[in-house]
């Protein structure tokens, strides 16, 4: 088995190293470039959302690869994302690609379901190596995150304009040899090392933008245009409202810090937004107010509002940030 | 005490139950007027350029009715069935329309979440007791004979009438003889909207076709239609008819001559489901065609599509079964890229 997966940031050292470890080849779809978007729209519905034309590229280019499987992330709904993998099923089926698709869809019933959703990926792997890999990806992920919420903040400082870049990819290369929980520890440490060491200039205190917005859009950066580099390359500290372990410890690890946080952002979305609507509308607006109230925003701070064509929860918070702006003295 | 309904959206399909609610309430019902070129331009000037066409029609018939009526109904629809959404614009509705207008009546929104629970139709029926101030029991006895109302005229559906038709006793002319039938499938406020759907079905109808719709096709036959096609479920309700219905004709080719799918621009759902059928339409050999529908107002557009439509199925069954049902010139399904 040839296993691949969808791009989404650096979601994809995670995923090599999990899959690996349980076994199997990886094969790692290329970079996001413009020939995998247009490849990709090609062969999607004209009106689906752009994360839908992005994956679709993803598996063309990862199947011209020689990958046979694809692992991809279900849903139940409202979002379109839940029915992607059964609509891309049937357009690379009359493409006459021979890719099977194995989808990891949240259980219906309980809990216990979970056993066998992941028992193709698992290999025959034991429970003590099946929580051993799951802790270790999870960790991998948590402190890739960690070393890039530092680069966002750390861009706006640089004393020349790569520095951070050239960290940033010496960084990924160390991450992506880590195997087991005892040498990731050691590798942060590197990678943390290697920005410290990058040169700062002085500066007054630089602006701060908070980024909210689809989950997607916000952390895969050949999508957004490369948005957090620009704008640290333009000084700019940039606070990403979302990282994948953010999403993972959200929703996927049952604990009652996620409970509580997701009932502030409910609370604090409240006068703007009665309810869930799919996506991440919710969150957006709920975290927006946050960082208003918090002065993330402060010194003239700004949010970004990020949102992929045509994703009808983000209509929502297309309308609603300005008066949101309004109340807390920041542009949006 | 008078309530506001505008028609568009969910009216096409729920407007029997509400308005016989209201009236076992005593509260007068005024319905705002169908839907014309101006209802839409006033919607559309005041909402966000991405929303889809619908809802800016809602949002017209709502600046339609605000002066007249003491409260308007905006119910937060999320789900009506298990396990099933209806779409995410429709969930945050009365957010939308509550910050981007001023000087609205008040909003009747309740909350209809059926996904969970069997109780969960409760809680509309207990803020409609606070927001009216009205008894449990009189609450209750308009909650139940608004189901047998709304569930009478549903029936009437299947005799062919549209929902207009049923809903104000209107009569539909049916003319003798064998004729060709073409299914029309579409969200019910875009197909049954005179002005969004710009007339279609009238069109149709007047070049001598029978038109039905998914709405006129028993939902066991819609059922069956989901159930014959392999893969995940589908978890929007309005879209499970249109597919149901659609995979449904696409299995009985007798039935009907032809399918045109009706979708507005920017319709998350219609993006996905428009396109299984359109595959499962050429699978099939079946005539179809998607229209895609917007705030453009050339009616010759669509006119001429469905007479091109309607010439090609007419050739189709006078002379010959090998002419292409549509566009396989330039069907993406030729060759891995």
């Amino acid at each position: 088995m040839r296993v691949t997966f969808p791009h989404m940031g650096t979601l994809w050292l995670v995923l090599r190293a999990l899959l690996e470890n349980f076994g199997h080849t990886v094969v790692v779809p290329p970079a996001i470039s413009s020939h995998t978007i247009s490849l990709g729209a090609r062969h999607s519905p004209e009106c689906v959302c752009l994360p839908f034309k992005v994956n679709m590229g993803n598996f063309l280019e990862a199947a011209a690869l020689g990958a046979d499987t694809v692992v991809m992330a279900g849903g139940a709904g409202p979002c379109r994302l839940g029915f992607y993998a059964t609509s891309q099923l049937e357009i690379l089926r009359d493409l006459g690609i021979d890719l099977k698709m194995l989808v990891l869809e949240p259980p219906k019933n309980s809990v216990w379901e979970l056993g066998g959703i992941i028992s193709p990926l698992t290999n025959g792997a034991t429970t003590v190596e099946l929580v051993r890999n799951l802790h270790f990806a999870f960790e991998l992920c948590k402190a890739l995150d960690r070393v890039e919420r530092t680069l966002s903040e750390l861009r706006a400082v640089q004393a020349t304009p790569v520095a951070c870049d050239r960290a940033w990819e010496k960084a990924l290369h160390l991450f992506g040899q880590v195997r087991d929980v005892s040498h990731l520890r050691q590798t942060e440490h590197q990678a943390t090392e290697l920005l410290s060491k990058v040169q700062r200039r002085d500066t007054a205190e630089p602006l701060r933008v908070a980024l909210v917005g689809e989950i997607y859009v916000l952390i895969e950066p050949s999508v957004n245009l490369h948005l957090e580099k620009r704008l640290g390359d333009m000084g700019v500290a940039v606070f990403r409202s979302t990282y994948v372990s953010d999403w993972v410890s959200a929703h996927l690890i049952p604990n009652p810090r996620a409970l509580l946080y997701a009932r502030k952002l409910k609370s604090k979305a409240r006068p703007y937004l009665r309810g869930f609507v799919g996506g991440h509308g919710l969150e957006t607006i709920g975290k927006s107010v946050i960082y208003g109230e918090q002065g993330v925003w402060h010194h003239s701070g700004h949010a970004a509002n990020l949102y992929a064509g045509d994703c009808s929860a983000e209509h929502f918070t297309n309308g609603e940030p300005a008066f949101r702006g309004a109340d807390y003295d920041a542009g949006v | 005490m008078s309530v506001g309904i505008p028609r568009a959206l969910l009216y096409y399909l729920h407007f029997p139950y509400w308005r016989r609610f209201f009236q076992e309430l005593g509260i007068k019902v005024i319905l705002s007027p169908p839907t014309t070129a101006r209802i839409l331009n006033q919607g559309a000037a005041v909402t966000v350029d991405e929303v889809c066409a619908p809802v800016k029609v809602f949002f017209g018939h709502v600046l339609e009715l605000k002066d007249q009526v003491d409260c308007m109904l905006v119910p937060r629809y999320v789900s009506v069935e298990r396990g099933a959404y209806i779409c995410p614009k429709l969930m945050g509705l009365p957010d939308m329309l509550s910050h981007s207008q001023t000087s609205l009546p008040p909003l009747f929104s309740p909350n209809i979440d059926l996904r969970r629970g069997s109780l969960a139709w409760l809680s509309p029926l207990l803020e409609a007791r606070r927001f009216f101030s009205r008894s449990a029991s009189s609450i209750g006895r308009a909650y139940y004979r608004s189901l047998q109302e709304g569930r009478r005229l549903e029936r009437q559906l299947l005799t062919g009438l549209t929902p207009e038709e049923a809903f104000h006793g209107l009569k539909h002319r049916r003319l003798p003889g064998k004729r060709l039938r073409v299914a029309l499938l579409g969200h019910a406020y875009n197909v049954y909207d005179p002005t969004l759907s710009m007339n279609l079905a009238d069109h149709l109808r007047a070049l001598d076709i029978d038109v039905c719709t998914a709405e006129m096709l028993p939902s066991e036959k819609v059922a069956w239609g989901l159930a014959c096609r392999d893969g995940k479920e589908l978890f929007w309700t309005l879209s499970k008819r249109i597919l149901g219905a659609g995979m449904y004709y696409l299995k009985h080719p007798h039935e009907v001559d032809g399918l045109i799918t009706l979708s507005s621009f920017g319709c998350g759902l219609e993006s996905l489901v428009g396109d299984l059928l359109a595959r499962a339409a050429r699978k099939a050999e079946l005539p179809f065609m998607l229209l895609n529908i917007d705030e453009h107002r050339g009616e010759a557009g669509p006119v001429t599509r469905a007479e091109a439509f309607v010439d090609m199925i007419r050739g189709r069954s006078t002379n010959a079964r090998n002419i292409p049902t549509h566009g396989d010139a330039v069907a993406r399904t030729a060759g891995a890229p």
